[in-house]
């Protein structure tokens, strides 16, 4: 195809209808799920209002701590207009949310949504490269299983997949802080960057290896096991014998035809992988002391720090619903029945 | 069915689930430590351990085996040993309790949600699927920010976040048994809709919901024990596994194993439930057994006598000889075909008839062995083309002419095309398989191929995807694709059946002027003896996987030797349609199949129609 396009003169307007008709479906399905993506993040702005709106007691003093004076408390009612009906107050902070203004975190004198966002970058790095491993070795894993299923590698791999999804994320960071940084002294153990002199990327990397391998192992494990049995599925196909009879090489039927067929059922679970990572986040900056986000809200939970975690939870949970959304327009992308 | 029956039935299939359970020994494996660590906790109290509270600050931070603490001692100089038995026993309840409860509610909200439908299912569906757009932790922690950091707390946070499994789970199977006939008569026997959910849809959904605590509940203990790690669940001085992981993470340099044994032991749980609930799930969902999926090889396995290669040149251009193709599935052996000869001349178009699971496909896939394995097993015959054995040639051999020189037409061209490939793509593919030219030049061969098969505006065709063309245009390109590289043999497996009788004379048409055209020889199967007189030279007749009757075409259409086949004028109705044939005389013995007996009767008549000379 490409070089095609290289070769025809640039005058000629050669149509290619069909092309650009998929592309156009692409582009068409991307914006719908974005449209479909909306109501749920309202949604999830419900259930966010209303889980705070349980909060036992006074939420200004809770919002504030018990050492609050009774004045910051009767401000902070009125500025938060707990006076008025719950429908009011849940459009006037989602009205503030889009704004910007998430609400001040009283323990750190500073913005929510600085004080998140910047965490949150952090917890993007650490769980983006998290995914990326759990993606590429569990896809690999599962094919290498599945092509010689039933073979050493097979059940090593079987062996591996199950330890991993056994394996509680903040122990295995715990083993391997310990083999790593304290015996073999290889790897930093905790932070994103050296206290003096680091700053630049290949001090991040060095940083990253632990964190990342720790949170990826779970979701390669599922992912694994999950590429493995669509993978032996999609074998047994007719179509796969087609390529066959067609003169197709095994490997290319394998990682052509086979694999992108297992693709489509494969996407949509590394979409909700994307989750577990985002989540699994909270152990793994805790034990690394990654300045992430999940780290951010145990803090804020202990400290009881109410908008600080509404903040925080809603930009995980909105980070998700892209995530998913993401994966749906990869799943279009391999497989052109889905509209 | 009677109630008794159906309970004893029941009670039957417990226990041979039990006993299916006990066969697969990872399981076995799983109960019995999972066992021993249950045991352990509950006796704690009798066992002869230390007070796990009583602190001994000179007696801090002790080496496992020392000072006769086994495992050790913590910060606080508290035996190691007796805080992990009784921080299982902890965990252990808080995770099985967090379990019962998101199963109760869950299945509750699934069960409500799926009998009753419309509405009230909507709402609940969208409500769980805001649950579920939440990552799985998050939700937790947003739970217990609100009601506070402490044990209980983290229960209800991680039974809270588990619902929506349970509640998707049970209402999908729900779902599926609300149209079932007896819920039909439980209703209209004038039962209320809450004891039909009790008696009725309750023990049938029961299976999802044991499926489900299986594989939830490893995961829901180790939440629990996140949450307390990061000081949110057991407050001090209550501990539990993962409390007491987060004491002892500080001590990482200095005392490792104050955190690393508690680790260990989460581990070991989770890991006896998972391979537990593995089990639990092979055997009550046996599609999802790993065993039932198997992996088809690059070619069928063989099983050949050793025999002199004995490769004559003669005037046909593929011959089998002896063919024996069996399917091994376990300890049962199918034979699919047995001892088949047949010869095929250049320019010839063979037919091949015969009713379903005569053989008639396994013997085409077996010329370049392409039947499925396992099961599969070709473990007779020689097979010769060009003065070659196939089932004795190499690999890269068997791949050059596997739609090289020899091609397949299939069936049913929606499920035999590649459905995330664009048509023109896979003819691209076919092409350069074999001819070494570039993509471009392979496109315009496509193309070529298309217009061949009249196939109309063939340029925005070749961009198609299978499930954008009708049944005919897809058997086109079936046909195109075997005529990719212009082979000497195509060997079309029923490649009209599955086409409505006008597109099928028109595809008949077609393949006929080509074959004709290119000079190719064709085996035409089909059980259609109006298309076989239309197409063929020659014709064989298979049954149970044997040649009985081959011949001339007319020939055999018009004097029929063998009973099996009805004579040619009564076959096709008078409006002279190609229609499908019921065998005449097998069928009292079809109908007969579950028996054993019937079974061996068909065999010894078979023996007989084969073992009488019907050769002309």
């Amino acid at each position: 195809m490409h070089r095609e396009a290289i070769k025809s003169p640039p005058t000629s307007f050669e149509p290619r209808p069909h092309m650009s008709h998929r592309r156009q479906n692409i582009c068409f399905y991307a914006i719908k799920r974005l449209v479909m993506a909306v109501p749920v993040i309202i949604g999830l702005t419900i259930i966010v209002f209303f889980i705070m709106a349980l909060i036992p007691g006074d939420p200004a003093t809770a919002i504030l701590g018990s050492y609050a004076t009774p004045e910051n408390v009767a401000k902070l009612n009125e500025q938060l207009g707990l006076d008025k009906p719950l429908w009011e107050q849940y459009a006037t902070w989602v009205g503030n949310m889009l704004n910007g203004d998430f609400g001040r975190s009283y323990n750190l004198n500073r913005a929510v949504i600085d004080e998140v966002l910047e965490r949150f970058s952090a917890t993007i790095i650490l769980a983006g490269t998290a995914l990326v491993l759990c993606s590429i070795f569990g896809l690999l894993a599962g094919i290498v299983s599945a092509v010689n299923q039933y073979g050493f590698v097979d059940k090593s791999v079987t062996l591996v997949v199950l330890v991993g999804i056994s394996t509680p994320a903040f122990w295995l960071g715990l083993l391997l802080i310990l083999l790593f940084g304290v015996q073999l002294k290889w790897l930093p153990v905790s932070g994103m960057y050296e206290i003096y002199g680091g700053g630049d990327l290949p001090d991040l990397l060095k940083h990253l290896i632990l964190p990342a391998s720790t949170l990826a192992l779970v979701a390669t494990g599922v992912i694994a096991r999950l590429t493995r049995a669509s993978m032996l599925d999609v074998l047994r196909q007719d179509y796969i014998r087609t390529a066959r009879a067609k003169g197709v090489s095994d490997r290319r039927v394998i990682f052509k035809h086979a694999f992108k067929a297992a693709l489509v059922s494969v996407i949509p679970v590394i979409g909700i992988q994307a989750g577990f990572v985002l989540g699994g986040a909270v152990y793994v900056e805790t034990v690394f002391q990654w300045p992430g986000i999940g780290r951010m809200l145990v803090t804020a939970i202990a400290t009881r720090d109410i908008l600080l975690v509404q903040g925080g939870v809603l930009v995980v949970a909105t980070c998700y619903v892209f995530f998913n959304l993401l994966a749906d327009v990869f799943q279009n992308l391999v497989d052109p029945r889905i509209s | 069915m009677t109630n008794e029956a159906s309970s004893k039935q029941s009670k039957n299939r417990r226990i041979s689930v039990f006993k299916l359970l006990l066969r697969n020994r990872l399981a076995v494996f799983g109960l019995v430590v999972l066992a021993a660590i249950v045991t352990l906790s509950l006796l704690a109290s009798w066992l002869p351990l230390a007070n796990p509270d009583t602190t001994d600050l000179a007696q801090r931070l002790k080496k496992p085996l020392t000072g006769g603490h086994w495992l050790g001692t913590d910060h606080l100089g508290r035996d190691l040993l007796s805080r992990i038995v009784w921080g299982t026993r902890v965990s252990l309840a808080v995770g099985i309790t967090a379990s019962v409860f998101a199963a109760l509610m869950g299945s509750t909200i699934g069960i409500v949600s799926g009998y009753l439908g419309g509405r009230t299912d909507n709402l609940l569906m969208r409500g769980i699927d805001m649950l579920m757009a939440f990552p799985y932790i998050l939700l937790a922690l947003a739970i217990v920010a609100v009601l506070g950091p402490g044990l209980m707390n983290a229960l209800y946070a991680i039974a809270i976040v588990n619902i929506p499994f349970f509640a998707r789970n049970v209402r999908g199977v729900t779902v599926s048994f609300k149209r079932r006939e007896f819920i039909d008569a439980a209703q209209l026997s004038g039962k209320n809709n809450i004891l039909i959910l009790l008696t009725e849809v309750l023990p049938n959904v029961l299976p999802v919901i044991v499926i489900t605590l299986s594989t939830t509940i490893g995961w829901m203990i180790l939440e629990t024990a996140g949450l307390s790690f990061l000081g949110l669940g057991a407050q001090p001085p209550q501990a539990d596994l993962g409390s007491m992981l987060g004491e002892g993470r500080k001590l990482i340099i200095t005392a490792p194993h104050v955190s690393t044994i508690p680790g260990c032991v989460i581990f070991l749980i989770v890991m006896s439930i998972n391979l537990l609930g593995d089990g639990i799930r092979d055997t009550l969902d046996p599609r999802l057994k790993a065993g039932a999926l198997q992996r088809p090889a690059f070619r069928t396995q063989t099983d050949l006598p050793k025999r002199s290669a004995n490769l004559s040149t003669t005037r046909e251009i593929l011959t089998v000889e002896s063919l024996s193709t069996e399917f091994h599935t376990g300890t049962r052996v199918l034979k699919a075909v047995s001892t088949v000869d047949l010869q095929l001349c250049p320019g010839e178009c063979l037919g091949v008839v015969g009713e379903s699971g005569s053989g008639k496909s396994v013997t085409a896939l077996s010329v370049l062995s392409l039947v499925a394995s396992p099961p599969g097993k070709i473990v007779d015959g020689k097979i010769t083309f060009d003065s070659r054995d196939l089932l004795r040639i190499n690999n890269q051999e068997l791949r050059t002419i596997r739609g090289g020189r020899i091609a397949y037409i299939f069936q049913d061209p929606l499920s035999t095309l590649h459905p995330l490939f664009s048509v023109g793509n896979q003819l691209v593919e076919a092409i350069r398989s074999h001819q070494m030219i570039s993509r471009s030049d392979a496109l315009g061969l496509a193309l070529e191929l298309l217009k061949k098969v009249q196939i109309p505006n063939a340029e925005m065709r070749a961009q198609a995807y299978p499930f954008q063309l009708s049944g005919g245009m897809r058997q086109r390109v079936g046909i195109a694709m075997a005529l990719a590289n212009n082979p000497e043999v195509i060997i079309a497996d029923e490649p009209t059946t599955a086409l409505d009788v006008t597109v099928q004379a028109e595809v008949l048409r077609l393949l006929k002027a080509l074959v004709g055209e290119n000079n190719v020889s064709l085996i035409f199967i089909t059980h259609d003896f109006g298309v076989i007189g239309q197409l063929c030279d020659r014709v064989i007749v298979m049954y149970a996987g044997q040649v009985v009757e081959q011949g001339k075409t007319n020939e055999v259409l018009q004097s029929p030797l063998h009973p099996t086949r009805p004579s040619s004028s009564n076959a096709c109705p008078s409006s002279g349609t190609p229609t499908k044939l019921g065998w005449r005389f097998p069928v009292c013995l079809r109908r007969l199949t579950t028996c054993q007996l019937a079974v061996s009767l068909r065999r010894a008549v078979t023996w007989w129609l084969i073992n009488v000379n019907w050769d002309r």
